[in-house]
């Protein structure tokens, strides 16, 4: 039953029960602390067991970008607005109402319950190529061909969100 | 089954990325301030990417679509995080507060 555990299969294995410790622990701790610092901690320890976890998926590239994107820039920008605008630290913490509490966590509950019995009943049927590994070749090449014109759209988005989040941060600066 | 196999079945990322999602969606709810509830919105879209690159591993004939499309979900994203939080800064110079209950006008 158990050949050994220092095979490469078992540590895989195991560190794969890591990555979905991390990011459930970071979750919870992105939702559950009292405190926004450690609730972007929280966010950042579950972004890289996500990275783990795209790891395992064959994709080591989105694991990096996960990596560079989420944790480096989200994250980091987020702690800049909580340093920014953070006033909750001195206040007492009202509690909102526990009938409200207890529906979150069931409408929560039922949306998680919901989707597992999905995932477990649905024969799924596989149509998949061979060769699994998605390389950043043929990401770079479809991303230039197939999916072009989304990805021109999705340059100007960007572009869009950075030039309003200027004014909009710019704005009213001078009022104060 | 092998408890240590399980990071090559499908189920297992479903699983997790449904799990992302409630957590999120709880967050979404019990968080006070803006910035908790932008936090809590990031799990919901990881949650989903998860989902994306789970089906894009095992059931997708072209390997390459779901990593293009979490790739987009991520440029969405951060987009989404610059917008929500310069608005958040905005909202705090009016209010000098970014909690959620604080930040009204019309309740009388």
């Amino acid at each position: 039953m158990t050949p050994s555990l220092i095979s490469a299969e078992s540590l895989s294995g195991l560190l794969f029960l890591g990555f979905i410790g991390i990011t459930l622990f970071g979750a919870l701790v992105a939702t559950g602390a009292k405190r926004l610092i450690r609730s972007v901690a929280g966010l950042a320890l579950c972004f890289l067991g996500v990275a783990g976890l795209y790891y395992y998926l064959a994709s080591p590239f989105l694991a990096l970008m996960q990596l560079l994107i989420y944790v480096g820039a989200v994250c980091v920008t987020i702690i800049f607005a909580v340093m920014l605008a953070e006033t909750s630290e001195n206040k007492r913490v009202v509690r909102r109402n526990p009938s409200a509490m207890a529906l979150a966590i069931i409408a929560s509950a039922g949306l998680v319950w919901a989707l597992v019995t999905l995932a477990f009943k649905t024969e799924w049927k596989s149509f998949q190529a061979p060769d699994a590994s998605g390389s950043i070749e043929k990401i770079g090449q479809s991303l230039l061909t197939t999916y072009n014109f989304s990805f021109e759209l999705i340059s100007v988005v960007l572009l869009v969100a950075i030039v309003g989040s200027l004014v909009l941060a710019r704005s009213g600066r001078s009022k104060t | 089954m092998n408890i240590l196999l399980i990071s090559n079945c499908l189920t297992t990322y479903l699983v997790i990325g449904a799990l992302l999602f409630g957590i999120g969606v709880y967050g979404m709810v019990q968080r006070q301030t803006f910035i908790g509830m932008l936090i809590s919105a990031e799990l919901v879209l990881s949650g989903a990417s998860v989902n994306f690159m789970a089906f894009n591993r095992f059931l997708a004939p072209d390997p390459v679509v779901g990593q293009v499309f979490t790739l987009f979900i991520m440029a969405i994203a951060a987009a989404e995080a610059a917008i929500a939080l310069s608005i958040i800064i905005a909202v705090y110079r009016n209010y000098k507060s970014i909690e959620t209950d604080e930040t009204v006008d019309l309740n009388g």
